[in-house]
C-alpha cells in the first residue's frame, strides 16, 4: 500500500499543538512509517508554492491547528481544503476557536489601541501600527489583513473530524491516529474523544455527596484544595460536567479543575451557557443576599466559561457598536 | 419515519383576538410553513362547532399535528386534547400558541405589529409541532385514604365530609383538642349564634366517626411518595399519659399545683401543667406540658400519678413515629393573630388594658377565665386578674392591617368581628360607651350589612373613621387614644378603659416549614397558593393536596367550611376512580451520554432522581413516580443526558430558532 499523505499546519495558535505532536516523541515515528509528511511549516522546510504545486485531493490528511485570526490564515486553510481528502481540526483553537477567541471581546481597533499604544509596556511615541502595505527602498511589503472576529476552523472551511484539546493529550492523538490509519473512524463530524463528560472518567466523581450546594465560589489560588474531593464541591469551578471527557482526567490529577478545553458535548451548542446554567442551578437559593454573593464570586465569567469556545457559541462575539438613543 | 402533516386553526376568541388582527389574513401566510396541510379560522374554537372541525379535518387530511392558537392553554388545552383524542391522534401532538394572552390583549394598540408577533409565535410552534413525539400516560394507584392537618373548623368539617364519603381520614391536630379558632368565640357574627354550641357537636361527631382516626398532639415531619400515595410521617409528641387507660375523668387536672397562662384564654386566665386544652375539649384525654410539670423541670411532684384512679401516668413517656399512607392531603392549619407588640404606638403587651379582639372573645365567653364578664385587666403581683367594668372601650379596627409597615392585605374579619365585639359590651354592659375607630366598614359578606346597620344603631356605639395615631396609658391603666377623624376632620382625645385591637390575621406559626414539607406555593401573604385565583380555589401545585380554610387566605366561618367542604369534594374526586393518570411529561437519562456529575439529583426538588453505581459506571436515575416534570434537572444536566418529554432540548431549540429566524443552528 501506497504511504498516506499527510500535512500539518498551524494558523492562530501558541504552538502548544505542534508541542503536543512533537511529544508523541517515538510514536511519531511510527506515523513516519506509515505516513509521508508533505507539509509541516514548523519542522519541515516547505513552502506554501509546494502545496499550491500538489493536485486537488493530493493530501490524505491534514491536521490544522489554531484559530482563524488574519486573512492568511483562511487563505491557507481554503487552499488545504482544496488540497486534503480530510481535513481535521486540531486543538481547542481550531475546533472552538480557543484562547484567541476571546478576543471577540473587542474588534481589531480596540486592540490595536491596547496593544500599539496603551499597554503599559508599549513605548510608541510616533504612534506606529502594523499596515497591511508598506513602501520600503522601493520594494512593496504585504501583511496578511486582521480580522475583527476571530472564528473556529469550521466557520471557514468544511471540516471532517476534531481532535479536542488545550493542547490534545497524547493518548487522544494516538487514538485518534489509529483510528484515520485502521479506517475505524466513527460519523463525519464526530469530535474524536469520550461521548460523556469528563465527570464520567474522573477519579474524584464517587467522592461526591448526594446534593452538591455551593454556598461560596473560590478560584484555585484562593483555597487549599483537597485533592481527594470532588473540586466542585469544594466551591471551584470545575467544568468537567459540561465538558466532553476523554483527556484521562490529566488536570484533575495534576490538582487543577477542568477548564473545559474539549469543549461541549454533541447535545450542547453552546458550552459557556450551559456551564453557566448549572452553575447556577446548584447555588444555595434560599437566602437571596447569600445567592448574590455566591454569583458575584465569579469572577470574569466569560473567561471562565468561555474559555475555549466564545467564537462557536450562540452569541459568537461581542457587539461593539454602541446604540444611541 | 411518518410525514409531518401539521392542522393549524386560529380562533377569533370573539373580539379578543379578532378585534385586533385579522385571522383570515394570517391564515394566508401559514400555508407557506413546512409540512402546514391546511390552516383555518373560526368565531370560538372551543365550542362544539370549533372542536369538530379538528376532529373532521384529522380524518380528512391524515393530519398528525394540530396547532390550535388562541387562548392561554391553562385554559383549553384539555378541551382540544380530547378533541384530538375523539379524532385517534395522540393528545400530545397537540401545540397551543397563546396568541390572546401573549398577543392581542397586550398589544391592542398596534394591530400591524401584533400580527406579525403572532405569525412568529405560529411559525415557532410549527417547527416545536414537527419535534412532538406520542406520550403516553401510565395509571398508578392510590389510597383511599386522605390526611387532613389542622383540626379547626375547616378541617373538622372535611374530615367529616371525607368520612361521609366513605374514605378513611386521619386528623392530625398540633393541640390537644381539635376545634381551632373558631372554639375560643364567644359569638359568631353576623347571626350571633353562640360557637360552641355549632362547634362541639360537630368536634363529638368526629370522635364518634369510625372512619376518622384523630391524632391530636403531632405534627407532620416529612411527606414522601407521590399524589394518590404520599407516606407521612407524623410525630406524636410525648404526652405523658397513656390516653388508651385514662378515661378523661379530669382528677389529675383538678389536684395539679402548677398554673401556667392558658394559650386558650390567650393568656388571661390559667391552666395546669396537666392539662385539656378547655373543657369541652376533644378527645377528652390530657397531656403534661413538660416546661411546667414541676416532676419533669425539679423532680419533685408526681401528684397526678397519685391520684390517677387508671394509672395512666407514663413519665417516661417519648415522641413516637407513625407512618400514614394516604392518597391525599387536606391542609387545615388556619391561622394566626399577628404579634400586636410590633405596632410599639399602640402599647400592646406593656399597657395592661389594650387587648386584643381574640382576648375579648374569651372574656365574654361563659368558659372564659372571668366566666363571660366583661373588665378591665389588673395585675396583682404579677398576676392578671380581673378589675372593674370598663365605662369607656374604644375598638380599633384594621390594627396591622392594610398597613404598608406591617401586613398588607385586609384581615376581612376585623369589620365585622369589631362590630360583634361593640355588640358583646354594649349586651353586657347597656351603660358603658363604645367607640369604634374604622378605617373603612367593609360589609361585603351575607347579613353583613344589615349587622353593620343594626350596631351603628345601637345608641350607646360611636364610630370615628381614623386610625389612632398612638396610644397613651394613664397612671390607672386608663389609656388615652390621639385619632384624626376624616368625617369630621377633627383630631379628637379619647379616653378608653380598655381598648381592643381587631388584629391583622396572618398563616400560623412554623406554616413556612411545613409549606416546604407539602412543596406547594405561597402567595405574598404567606398563605398557601391556590392553583388558580376563579378556577381552582382548593387545588395546589401539587396534585392531591388541597388547601381548606383560613390557610389559603383570610375567610370567615361560612367561607371557610364551604371552602372545606370544596376542598374535601376535590379529594373525593381525585381518589374515587381508584387511580390516577401519570404525568407524561417525565425527565429521562440517556445511559450513553450520562457522566453521573450529579448536578441534576442536587436540584430535583422532589429527590426523584439519585445517582446508580452499574458495573462502576455512575449513572442518573429518574424516579417516574417521584418526578413532577418541573423540568429543573434538564435545564441544568451539564451534559445534555436529561431530558423531558415534550420540552426536549431539541424541541424548545427549535421553537426559539423559528422565533429567531435561523440565527441558532
Ligand atoms: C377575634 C376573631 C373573631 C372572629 N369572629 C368570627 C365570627 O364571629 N364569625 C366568623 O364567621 N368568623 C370569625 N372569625 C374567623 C374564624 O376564626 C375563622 O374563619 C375560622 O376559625 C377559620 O377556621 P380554620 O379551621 O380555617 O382555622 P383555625 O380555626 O385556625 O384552625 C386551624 C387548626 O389547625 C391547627 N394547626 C395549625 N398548624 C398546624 C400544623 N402544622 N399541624 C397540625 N395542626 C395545625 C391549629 O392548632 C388549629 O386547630 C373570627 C376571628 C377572630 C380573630
Ligand atoms: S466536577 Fe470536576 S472534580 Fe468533580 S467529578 Fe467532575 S470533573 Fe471531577
Ligand atoms: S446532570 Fe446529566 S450528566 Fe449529570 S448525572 Fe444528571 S443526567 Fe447525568
Ligand atoms: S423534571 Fe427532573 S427535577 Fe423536575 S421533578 Fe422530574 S426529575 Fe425532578
Amino acid at each position: 500500500m501506497a504511504k498516506a499523505k499527510i500535512a500539518l499546519y498551524w494558523c492562530a495558535s501558541c504552538g502548544g499543538c505542534e508541542e503536543a505532536i512533537v511529544d508523541l516523541a517515538e510514536k511519531i515515528l511510527d506515523v513516519v512509517d506509515k505516513a509521508d509528511i508533505v507539509f509541516w511549516p514548523v519542522a519541515l522546510d516547505f513552502k506554501k508554492s509546494d502545496v499550491e504545486n500538489y493536485p486537488d485531493k493530493y493530501i490524505d490528511v491534514c491536521f490544522i491547528n489554531g484559530a482563524i485570526r488574519f486573512s492568511e490564515h483562511e487563505e491557507m486553510a481554503k487552499l488545504l481544503r482544496r488540497k486534503s481528502k480530510m481535513v481535521i481540526a486540531f486543538g481547542s483553537c481550531s475546533h472552538l476557536g480557543g484562547i484567541p477567541g476571546l478576543a471577540n471581546l473587542w474588534n481589531k481597533e480596540t486592540i490595536f489601541r491596547y496593544v500599539y499604544h496603551e499597554a503599559p509596556t508599549v513605548v510608541n511615541k510616533e504612534g506606529i501600527e502594523p499596515q497591511e502595505k508598506v513602501k520600503e527602498d522601493g520594494m512593496e511589503l504585504e501583511l496578511p489583513s486582521f480580522w475583527n472576529t476571530v472564528r473556529a476552523l469550521d466557520q471557514v472551511i468544511e471540516v471532517d473530524y476534531y481532535i479536542p484539546g488545550c493542547a490534545p493529550t497524547p493518548k487522544i492523538i494516538e487514538d485518534a491516529i489509529n483510528a484515520i490509519f485502521t479506517g475505524q473512524l466513527p460519523e463525519k463530524g464526530s469530535v474524536l474523544a469520550s461521548q460523556q463528560a469528563l465527570c464520567a472518567e474522573c477519579p474524584l466523581n464517587e467522592t461526591k455527596p448526594e446534593k452538591i450546594t455551593l454556598t461560596e465560589i473560590k478560584r484555585v489560588h484562593q483555597i487549599i484544595l483537597d485533592h481527594e474531593k470532588c473540586y466542585l464541591t469544594q466551591g471551584v469551578l470545575c467544568l468537567g460536567p459540561v465538558t466532553r471527557g476523554g483527556c484521562d482526567s490529566l488536570c484533575i490529577k495534576g490538582g487543577m479543575p477542568c477548564t473545559g478545553c474539549f469543549g461541549p458535548l454533541d447535545q450542547t451548542i453552546d458550552q459557556g451557557a450551559r456551564a453557566a446554567s448549572f452553575i447556577t442551578s446548584i447555588i444555595e437559593y434560599e437566602d437571596e443576599e447569600l445567592i448574590e454573593k455566591v454569583v458575584n464570586d465569579i469572577v470574569d465569567p466569560i473567561g471562565w466559561f468561555y474559555r475555549y469556545s466564545l467564537p462557536k457559541s450562540i452569541l459568537k462575539r461581542r457587539n461593539m457598536e454602541v446604540k444611541k438613543k | 419515519m411518518e410525514e409531518v402533516r401539521i392542522g393549524i386553526y386560529i380562533c377569533h376568541c370573539g373580539k379578543n383576538i379578532a378585534g385586533v388582527i385579522n385571522p383570515k389574513r394570517i391564515v394566508e401566510h401559514l400555508s407557506r410553513l413546512p409540512n402546514v396541510v391546511v390552516a383555518k379560522e373560526y368565531l370560538y374554537m372551543c365550542s362544539s362547532p370549533g372542536q369538530s372541525l379538528i376532529e373532521e379535518d384529522i380524518k380528512e387530511y391524515n393530519l398528525n399535528r394540530i396547532i390550535v392558537a388562541a387562548c392561554s392553554p391553562r385554559m383549553h388545552e384539555p378541551t382540544f386534547q380530547s378533541a384530538l383524542i375523539r379524532a385517534g391522534l395522540n393528545p400530545y401532538l397537540l401545540e397551543m400558541v397563546n396568541i390572546r394572552e401573549h398577543a392581542t390583549w397586550v398589544h391592542e394598540r398596534d394591530p400591524a405589529e401584533t400580527e406579525q408577533k403572532v405569525i412568529g409565535l405560529i411559525r415557532a410552534a410549527v417547527h416545536r409541532a414537527i419535534n412532538l413525539y406520542p406520550l403516553e400516560v401510565e395509571r398508578l394507584p392510590v389510597v383511599k385514604s386522605v390526611l387532613v392537618v389542622g383540626g379547626g373548623i375547616a378541617g373538622i368539617r372535611a374530615s367529616l365530609d371525607l368520612a361521609k364519603a366513605g374514605y378513611k381520614v386521619y386528623l392530625v391536630e398540633k393541640n390537644q383538642s381539635i376545634g381551632g379558632k373558631m372554639a375560643q368565640l364567644d359569638k359568631t357574627f353576623p347571626t350571633l349564634d353562640c360557637s360552641q354550641c355549632i362547634l362541639t357537636p360537630m368536634m363529638v361527631d368526629v370522635s364518634n366517626n369510625p372512619n376518622i382516626i384523630l391524632q391530636t398532639y403531632s405534627v407532620v415531619e416529612e411527606i414522601n411518595g407521590r399524589p394518590g400515595e404520599f407516606e407521612v410521617k407524623v410525630r406524636q409528641k410525648a404526652r405523658y399519659v397513656d390516653w388508651d387507660a385514662c378515661t378523661g375523668c379530669g382528677t389529675c387536672v383538678e389536684k395539679c399545683p402548677a398554673r401556667v397562662p392558658s394559650e386558650f384564654d390567650e393568656g388571661l386566665g390559667t391552666r395546669k401543667a396537666i392539662y385539656f386544652d378547655f373543657p369541652q375539649a376533644i378527645p377528652r384525654r390530657p397531656v403534661i406540658d413538660p416546661d411546667h410539670c414541676l416532676y419533669l423541670i425539679k423532680g419533685v411532684c408526681r401528684v397526678c400519678e397519685k391520684f390517677c384512679p387508671t394509672g395512666a401516668i407514663k413519665f417516661e413517656d417519648e415522641d413516637q413515629f407513625l407512618t400514614l399512607k394516604v392518597g391525599a392531603i387536606v391542609v387545615a392549619t388556619g391561622y394566626q393573630l399577628y404579634d400586636m407588640r410590633k405596632m410599639y404606638e399602640y402599647g400592646y403587651g406593656k399597657y395592661r388594658n389594650v387587648i386584643t379582639g381574640m382576648q375579648l372573645e374569651r372574656l365574654s365567653s361563659a368558659n372564659g377565665p372571668t366566666s363571660g364578664r366583661i373588665t378591665t385587666i389588673e395585675i396583682e403581683r404579677g398576676k392578671i386578674k380581673p378589675g372593674k367594668e370598663p365605662e369607656t372601650v374604644a375598638i380599633i379596627l384594621c390594627a396591622g392591617s392594610r398597613d404598608e409597615n406591617h401586613i398588607k392585605y385586609c384581615c376581612r374579619i376585623g369589620c365585622m368581628a369589631g362590630l360583634k365585639h361593640a355588640y358583646y359590651i354594649a349586651h353586657a354592659l347597656p351603660n358603658s360607651k363604645i367607640i369604634i375607630c374604622y378605617t373603612d366598614i367593609r360589609a361585603f359578606g351575607k347579613g353583613f350589612e344589615e349587622f353593620y346597620q343594626r350596631i351603628r344603631s345601637l345608641p350607646n356605639v360611636f364610630m370615628v373613621r381614623g386610625r389612632p395615631m398612638e396610644i397613651f396609658e394613664n397612671k390607672d391603666g386608663s389609656l388615652i387614644l390621639d385619632v384624626f377623624d376624616s368625617n369630621t376632620n377633627r383630631r379628637l382625645t379619647i379616653n378608653a378603659d380598655l381598648v381592643v385591637l381587631e388584629t391583622a390575621l396572618v398563616p400560623p406559626q412554623g406554616f413556612e416549614e411545613f409549606r416546604k414539607i407539602l412543596k406547594i406555593s405561597c402567595d405574598p401573604g404567606g398563605f398557601g397558593l391556590e392553583l388558580h385565583p376563579k378556577l381552582k380555589p382548593v387545588e395546589t401545585t401539587v396534585d392531591g393536596i388541597y388547601l381548606a380554610g383560613f390557610i389559603q387566605g383570610p375567610k370567615d366561618i361560612p367561607d371557610t367550611v364551604a371552602h372545606a367542604g370544596a376542598a374535601a369534594a376535590a379529594a373525593s374526586a381525585f381518589l374515587a376512580k381508584g387511580y390516577i393518570e401519570s404525568i407524561p411529561y417525565l425527565a429521562h437519562v440517556d445511559e450513553d451520554i450520562c457522566s453521573g456529575c450529579g448536578v441534576c439529583v442536587s436540584v430535583c426538588p422532589y429527590d426523584a432522581i439519585t445517582i446508580e453505581v452499574t458495573d462502576g459506571r455512575r449513572l442518573a436515575k429518574v424516579n417516574s413516580v417521584k418526578c413532577k416534570g418541573c423540568g429543573a434537572c434538564a435545564a441544568a444536566c451539564p451534559s445534555g443526558a436529561m431530558q423531558q418529554h415534550y420540552f426536549t432540548d431539541k424541541q424548545i431549540l427549535s421553537e426559539v430558532s423559528a422565533l429567531a429566524e435561523g440565527v441558532v443552528a
